[in-house]
This record gives structure tokens, C-alpha cells and sequence, in this order.
């Protein structure tokens, strides 16, 4: 046995592995596609297919911020109370003060850059542990929510078709047989956009770094603290994306809506293969992740399996896929 | 350009023959005068001094925690000095971020190597410097730059692979190389040759030739003489946090500069090595095997023995100690002790059998170094303290504790005193005396003397002395070669996960190192194994 590593031979092996995990997860998906469309014939009509879709959205676009910080090696766990913020100061825009529709989506977004801008720099400035500071800040934007809101939900009566933005559907306007819901589109687009950021842009480049050794490169002399906040501050736009969302879904601003969210976004991420020791993930893994929980959810409702055992089957597949992925690393 | 001494006279014009030649240089590269550096509880450095001209190599020398990679770390921006000056170019700097250090060109490659693992090579070398168009990176330049290095050094790697997934050596060029892209001036080197093999090595000096003849000045790092005496101008010497002196390489005896570094003439310390061959086997390791980490490897420690283990990082020492202690999992082999088979699946095994692990990172490992002294101590030994209904007797626990204390002479204001508020040498202690109320027959020590001063390394020494003499097996683990000729009683030599020969005690360093570099592809079945 000769120990000859040349440099190309090794590597290969952990991108297999990486695209191993993908893989599994794939399989996963489309293993539970088959059990469920072999039960039961409505499972594959289009109009189902759809609505697992578009249960995917907002989930699917919280899971994709959650995912930029957890490579980094942190945690948020403000993300879905964020979300709800974000909804509910689109509703201050556009129904209490009556601006116009580009105020209050630019408003949620802006928002949800400022939230988690403080949470990045808690994190980074003020050294406070990303779940302790992201788990304050989860209480903080659940109470403004409220305080904002005066506890009532805010509808969109005023703004005429903001709850197209998620349920209409541009593509089914050209191809009538595929209404694919502009949530759908949305969650693809804000994919595709973090996908890119992550493997283009030196913003992504510092977010593997971080998560693979923040001391090393604080070292090679980057400004580690000014890329995390702005990680952060990236995912907490996303969230804002996430809060238009949720409300043109609803056709409001739930304020009591939100805690909850950030945990399947989490076991999303996590499904999907993104290692919560941060340097690893990717945001196709965490598509993934998102389509095998709401295919699970709505496959066990068509069953008639009572919700209450959907999320006992939830939390069993987060920790079987994690599993699966301690035996592959302990094998190699 | 593979050659190392030829180079040298050809591109450095004669000033290797006169390096203390005025009007060379009107000033010196680096100038640090009086450094001063505290950390809690201990004086790092204590006007500390070092000069670099542009084109030497400077080797600082000095033992463990004589200060040298503190002044360095100083140098390359990561500790702020305490007090002192710092010129560059004959200019007072101030540097208070790598980042500063990197700009004016002082680059510092690591001891622990600092690269991160899910990286590429290429992502490595430029990070915080990617090559962008517009907003994206420039994969295609960012590798193209990097190949453009690599092969200044004459070095061929593939700019894509992940930095994790390559060998120490490989990852060291892949510092240097980073070190290289910030057209550095000035080159620290903290112990770059610890894991390399020969030709690992020579490639090394090769570059440190090639740097050197552009006008580099090298800062190296190192423990070991020949290597000075190859590749260095000039050594200074530090000791305790202070400067000692500064000597041409050349033409300084080894013996001169080890006793400037020890602070007097080393005589041979080694003491008689106690005839325990006839001593029951206390403990036997057959064939233990895991993956590339361990490979077969078989050994016996009898009782009142020291078996000292010698060799490079990464050799898999550390993997046998941890594998023997049941802290990871083995694939093959079998454990005796006393004779009979035991089963180590976990280190409470390990415990109840009589083994006691002290491990190479107290802070990690060994110490829970939140809890105070006391509570350090009993530990492994909970149980015995436990009385009715789980219970804990405070009373019998303070006894034990101020016992221990006292007869390892720990300095600490009391039993209840945090852990990590004593010095390194104080928390060793502490481990040993856990392992000591346990009465553990069987003790593996894991660079038992890492990071402690001179004075409490010596009292370590005499401490393990004491522990075989009162018919203790001991295990030591160190990678500090004269730690393992002075102590060990038989010495057991790893490379790349295998057992490549046991050397008697008093064995020379050259026989050691001729076994800590011998590749699988020349080991033999070698007779000296089977010595016990």
C-alpha cells in the first residue's frame, strides 16, 4: 500500500462525499414521492404537486437564510419572528399609512437587513454566542410584532392584488396547464440568487471561511466582523423576502404568527446536509430539505395520518439523516 | 534550483561570509528593541530583542516557552506588545493587526497550521485578496495566480484541492505560499519542518534558498541544531522570556548555543536506566489497528518502566494513547494488561481496568477548568466519595484533595481555587493527581510538559521518575526529543501509523529520527521491535 497521495487523488473523495449527502437526501425525496403516490392516486395530480410547492415557499426561503449563517458556524433563531416583523411593517406601510405597494415590500426588506444587521453585530462585535443573541432577538421582533400591530392582524384590503404576489401565478398566465404560484418562482429565484452569492461572490467565499476556521482568517488579515454582520444582515433581507411573502399568502400581517418557523427551517438546512459545525452546506441540499418536509406533511395528510404524528415523523427524519451522515464521515 | 547549499554563495554575493559586515545595509529590516509582553499570570517577555536583515535567515532559538513565538506573534501583528520598539525599513511601526503586518510585508507561517480545511488551495492562499471581476470572484485568475506560485516553488499541486484533505507537509506549502503572494519581506517560520520528512525538508530549504536570494529576510523557528547549521546566518538565543545573545550559525559550536539556551552547560541528566526487565508486563498492545491512523502496532510496558514515544506530528502516537484508553474506536487488535485480554470499548473501561490518560490539551481534554482544584481531583473518583442516597462527602473529598496537593507540591491558594487560574505546569499536576487518587497502575502521558515553564518541567520530570519507581508503568508521549532520551527507559518510535522500531533507552537522536521518517515503503521487519 503506497502512501503516494498525489494532490488530486484525495479530494475527489470528499466532493463525492459532499455531493453524497445531496444525494441521499435526493433519493429520500424522491423515495417518499413513490410510497406516497403509490398510496394514493391524488398524491400526483398537478394541483397537489402544486400545493406542496407552494407550502414550500415561505419555509424553502426562511430555510435559505438560516442556511448562509449556519455555514458560517452560527445559528439564527430569529428568523421566523423576523418574518412576521417584516409582514407586519409592510401592513403599517400600505394599510395604515396608504403608501404606495414598492414602499411597503422595500420597507419588509430593508427591515429584515436592519434586524439582522443587529444581530450580526451582537454576534460579532459584542461576542455574544449567535444563539443566545439570535434567541433574544427572536423575543424582541416577536414582541415589536405585537406592540406594532396592536396584537390584530393587518390586512391587505387596500393594496389590490398583493396577495398575488405569492398565490397568483405569472407562468400559468402563458402556459395555462402549469400554474406554478409566484411564491414558487420567488423561492426558486431567491435560491438561485443565494446559490450564486455563495459560490461566486466574496461574500460567500468569506462564509465558508468562517465556518471552517474564523481564526484562520481572521489571521490572513480579513475583517472577520464586518462579513459576518453582513451574513447576517444577507439572511435578514431574505427574511424580509419571507415576511412579503407570508402576508400576500395570507393577504395579512399575523403578528402572533412566526415562532416555530425558524425550527423547520433549521431541520430544513439540515435534511439537507449543511453541517451545523459551519464550512459546509449547500443551498440546493436545503431545497431539498425544505421539499422532503412538505412532502411528508402533505403526503401523511392525503393518508389521513393525524398532524400530530407528521411531526413525530418530521423529527425522526431530521435525526436519521444526520445520522446518516455521521456513519459516512466515521466510515471514511 | 533543487539544490540547497549551492544556491546560497552564488546569489548572496559573499555576505554570508561576513554578516555582521557594516555599510551592507545602512539599517537592519526589523529592529525590535526592549519587548515586553504579559499575559495573565505569566511574563511572556521580558526586553526581549531580535534584528532581520533583508536576505538572511535568523534562527531564534530557545527551549519551550523561552518567548519565541510570543515575540513573533508580536511581529506579525496577532499579540499587541506590552512595551518596546518596533522599526521596519528604520521606521518605528506599530502593528496591531495581522492585516497591518501583511501590508508592510511580514508574514508569519504557523506552528498549527491556520488554513481552512473546506477551502481549496488556491481559496486558501487569497483569502481576504480574492481576484474579483466586478462584484464575482475570478475563479479562473484565483487558480491561475495560484499555479503561478506553485510553480515558483517548484511545487506541483492542484490550485483546486481542498486544503483538508492534504498532507501537514503539502499544507505548509500551501502557507508559504500564501506568505509568498503577499510578496513578504519578511518570513517567520514557527517549527516548519515538525512534520516533514527528509525530502520534505530539503524541498523546504530549497525555497528558503530561492526567498533568501531575492532578498527575503527568514525569521526560523526551530528546536533542531542541524538544521540551524544548515540553513541559518545568525541564531539568537532566548531564555525565560529574555534575551540571551546573538551568535553567527557558522562558526558557533551546537554546544555554545544549547548552553546559552538552558542557561548552563548540559551535563548528562539521563539517569541510570533501572534494569526492569524482569518486571511483569503490565501492559500488552497487540496488533491495533484503525485505518491509515494505526497499523498494527504491538508493544509491552512493564511494571516501574517508562516507555517513551518518539515521532513526528501526526505520526499516530496520540491515536495508539487514545485507542489504548478506549476515547476511539479500534478496527483490530487486543489490549492485556496483567496479562489478561480486556475489552476497552469507552475510557471508563479504560479506568476500571487501571489506565490513566493524561492528554496532549489539558485545557480540551484533561481539565475542566471551570471547576476548582478540588473538584479536579476527585473526579474519576466520584464514586468512592458518593455516600447514601448520591450524596457527595465534601469533607472526605478536601482531604483527599489537600492530601494530593501537598505531595505534588501543586502551588495553588487552596483546594477551591478555579483550575484555570494556575500556571501549566500547576494544572499537569493537577491531571497527574487524579489519575494518582485513582491509583491507576497503568499512566499514559500525552506531552506531559507542552506549554510549561523550565522550573515545573523539571519537577514533572522528577515527578514520572517517581511514578515508575514506585512500579507504576508509565507511557510518555512527547515530541521533544530530549524529554524522551532523559526519561525513557525503552523508547518506541511511530511513523504514519506504525510502530517502526523500539530503541533501548540512551539511544542517539539519530536513531530515533532514522526511524520517526522511515516511510512504509522501507519499513522491514525490523528485529528491534520485538526487543523487550
Amino acid at each position: 500500500m503506497s502512501e503516494t497521495t498525489t494532490a488530486g487523488a484525495k479530494p475527489r473523495g470528499i466532493r463525492i462525499t459532499g455531493a453524497y449527502h445531496r444525494l441521499l437526501a435526493f433519493s429520500g425525496l424522491l423515495a417518499l414521492l413513490v410510497v406516497f403516490s403509490l398510496a394514493s392516486p391524488n398524491f400526483l395530480q398537478t394541483a397537489n404537486i402544486l400545493a406542496i410547492l407552494q407550502a414550500t415557499s415561505v419555509n424553502g426561503v426562511l430555510a435559505v437564510a438560516v442556511t448562509l449563517v449556519i455555514i458560517t458556524g452560527g445559528i439564527d433563531l430569529s428568523v421566523g419572528t423576523l418574518m412576521t416583523f417584516c409582514a407586519v411593517v409592510a401592513g403599517v406601510i400600505l394599510t395604515y399609512l396608504g403608501l404606495p405597494l414598492p414602499l411597503g415590500l422595500a420597507g419588509a426588506i430593508l427591515t429584515g437587513l436592519a434586524s439582522g444587521f443587529i444581530s450580526g453585530f451582537i454576534i460579532a462585535k459584542m461576542k455574544v454566542p449567535p444563539f443566545i443573541a439570535t434567541l433574544g432577538m427572536m423575543l424582541i421582533l416577536k414582541g415589536l410584532s405585537l406592540v406594532v400591530s396592536g396584537t390584530k392582524p393587518i390586512y391587505f384590503n387596500n393594496t389590490p392584488g398583493f396577495n398575488q404576489i405569492s398565490l397568483g401565478s405569472v407562468v400559468g398566465q402563458f402556459v395555462p396547464a402549469l400554474p406554478i404560484p409566484n411564491g414558487v418562482l420567488i423561492l426558486f429565484a431567491v435560491a438561485l440568487i443565494a446559490n450564486f452569492i455563495l459560490r461566486r461572490t466574496a461574500l460567500g467565499r468569506y462564509t465558508f471561511a468562517l465556518g471552517s476556521n474564523e481564526e484562520a482568517v481572521r489571521l490572513s488579515g480579513v475583517n472577520v466582523d464586518r462579513w459576518k454582520i453582513a451574513v447576517y444582515a444577507l439572511a435578514g433581507s431574505i427574511c424580509g423576502i419571507a415576511g412579503i411573502l407570508i402576508a400576500s399568502r395570507l393577504n395579512s400581517a399575523q403578528p402572533a404568527l412566526g415562532q416555530g418557523y425558524e425550527l423547520d427551517a433549521i431541520a430544513a438546512v439540515v435534511i439537507g446536509g449543511t453541517s451545523l459545525s459551519g464550512g459546509r452546506g449547500t443551498v440546493l441540499g436545503t431545497l431539498i430539505g425544505a421539499l422532503i418536509i412538505s412532502v411528508l406533511a402533505n403526503g401523511l395528510r392525503i393518508l389521513s395520518v393525524a398532524q400530530e404524528w407528521q411531526t413525530v415523523v418530521t423529527g425522526t427524519i431530521i435525526i436519521l439523516a444526520v445520522y446518516a451522515d455521521i456513519l459516512r464521515r466515521r466510515r471514511l | 534550483m533543487l539544490g540547497t547549499g549551492g544556491d546560497l554563495h552564488v546569489y548572496t554575493d559573499g555576505c554570508r561570509d561576513f554578516p555582521h559586515a557594516a555599510g551592507r545595509r545602512l539599517t537592519a529590516l526589523v529592529e525590535m528593541v526592549d519587548i515586553d509582553k504579559q499575559f495573565p499570570g505569566v511574563r511572556a517577555l521580558h526586553k526581549a530583542r531580535f534584528d532581520l536583515e533583508a536576505g538572511e535567515v535568523h534562527a531564534l532559538m530557545g527551549e519551550n516557552g523561552a518567548g519565541k513565538s510570543t515575540l513573533m506573534k508580536i511581529l506579525a501583528g496577532i499579540y499587541r506588545r506590552d512595551g518596546g520598539d518596533i522599526r521596519f525599513d528604520g521606521k518605528p511601526v506599530d502593528l496591531g493587526s495581522p492585516r497591518e503586518a501583511l501590508n508592510l510585508g511580514i508574514a508569519i507561517i504557523h506552528q498549527e497550521l491556520a488554513l481552512m480545511r473546506d477551502l481549496t488551495a488556491a481559496q486558501n492562499i487569497f483569502i481576504g485578496r480574492e481576484p474579483r471581476a466586478g462584484w464575482l470572484l475570478d475563479e479562473k485568475k484565483l487558480n491561475d495566480d495560484c499555479e503561478a506560485i506553485f510553480k515558483s516553488m517548484h511545487l506541483a499541486m492542484d490550485p483546486r484541492v481542498n486544503a483538508g484533505s492534504l498532507t501537514i507537509a503539502k499544507q505548509q506549502m500551501v502557507e508559504i505560499a500564501k506568505a509568498l503572494s503577499f510578496r513578504s519581506r519578511v518570513l517567520i517560520m514557527d517549527e516548519p519542518t515538525a512534520a516533514l520528512n527528509d525530502a520534505e525538508i530539503n524541498e523546504l530549504f530549497a525555497i528558503i534558498n530561492r526567498l533568501k536570494a531575492e532578498g527575503v529576510g527568514i525569521v526560523y523557528i526551530s528546536h533542531k541544531m542541524d538544521e540551524i547549521k544548515r540553513i541559518a546566518d545568525r541564531v539568537t538565543i532566548m531564555r525565560d522570556s529574555e534575551y540571551v545573545g546573538t551568535v553567527p550559525a557558522a562558526t558557533t559550536p551546537i554546544e555554545t548555543i544549547i548552553s546559552m539556551m538552558v542557561g548552563r552547560t548540559l551535563s548528562n541528566e539521563q539517569a541510570a536506566i533501572p534494569d526492569t526487565s524482569a518486571a511483569p508486563v503490565a501492559l500488552e498492545v497487540r496488533g491495533l489497528s484503525r485505518g491509515k491512523e494505526i497499523r498494527d502496532v504491538s508493544f509491552t510496558v512493564r511494571k516501574g518502566e517508562i516507555l517513551g514515544f518518539a515521532g513526528l506530528m501526526g505520526a499516530g502516537r496520540t491515536e495508539v494513547a487514545r485507542a489504548i484508553f478506549g476515547a476511539d474506536p479500534i478496527e483490530a487488535g487486543e489490549i492485556l494488561i496483567d496479562g489478561r485480554p480486556v475489552a476497552v470499548k469507552t475510557p471508563r473501561d479504560a479506568v476500571s481496568a487501571g489506565i490513566g490518560y493524561l492528554s496532549e490539551d489539558r485545557k480540551h481534554f484533561g481539565l475542566a477548568t471551570g471547576l476548582d482544584v478540588r473538584n479536579n481531583i476527585v473526579l474519576p473518583s466520584l464514586e468512592r466519595f458518593t455516600g447514601p442516597a448520591g450524596v457527595l462527602r465534601e469533607g472526605a473529598m478536601e482531604v483527599a484533595a489537600k492530601g494530593l496537593i501537598q505531595q505534588l507540591a501543586i502551588k495553588t491558594p487552596s483546594d477551591t481555587q478555579e483550575a484555570r487560574l494556575l500556571s501549566g505546569g500547576n494544572q499537569q499536576k493537577v491531571v497527574i493527581a487524579k489519575w494518582l487518587l485513582r491509583d491507576c497502575p497503568i499512566l499514559i502521558f500525552d506531552e506531559p510538559t507542552r506549554g510549561i515553564d523550565v522550573g515545573a518541567k523539571s519537577e514533572i520530570y522528577k515527578l514520572l521518575n517517581r511514578l515508575a519507581g514506585e512500579g507504576r508503568a508509565v507511557i510518555m508521549i512527547s515530541s521533544e526529543l530530549p524529554e524522551i532520551l532523559r526519561l525513557s527507559h525503552r523508547i518506541a518510535v511511530m511513523c504514519e501509523g506504525r510502530l517502526t522500531g523500539i530503541l533501548p533507552g540512551g539511544a542517539s537522536q539519530e536513531e530515533i529520527m532514522h526511524l520517526a521518517t522511515l516511510r512504509p515503503s522501507a519499513v522491514a521487519p525490523d528485529p528491534t521491535t520485538k526487543a523487550a
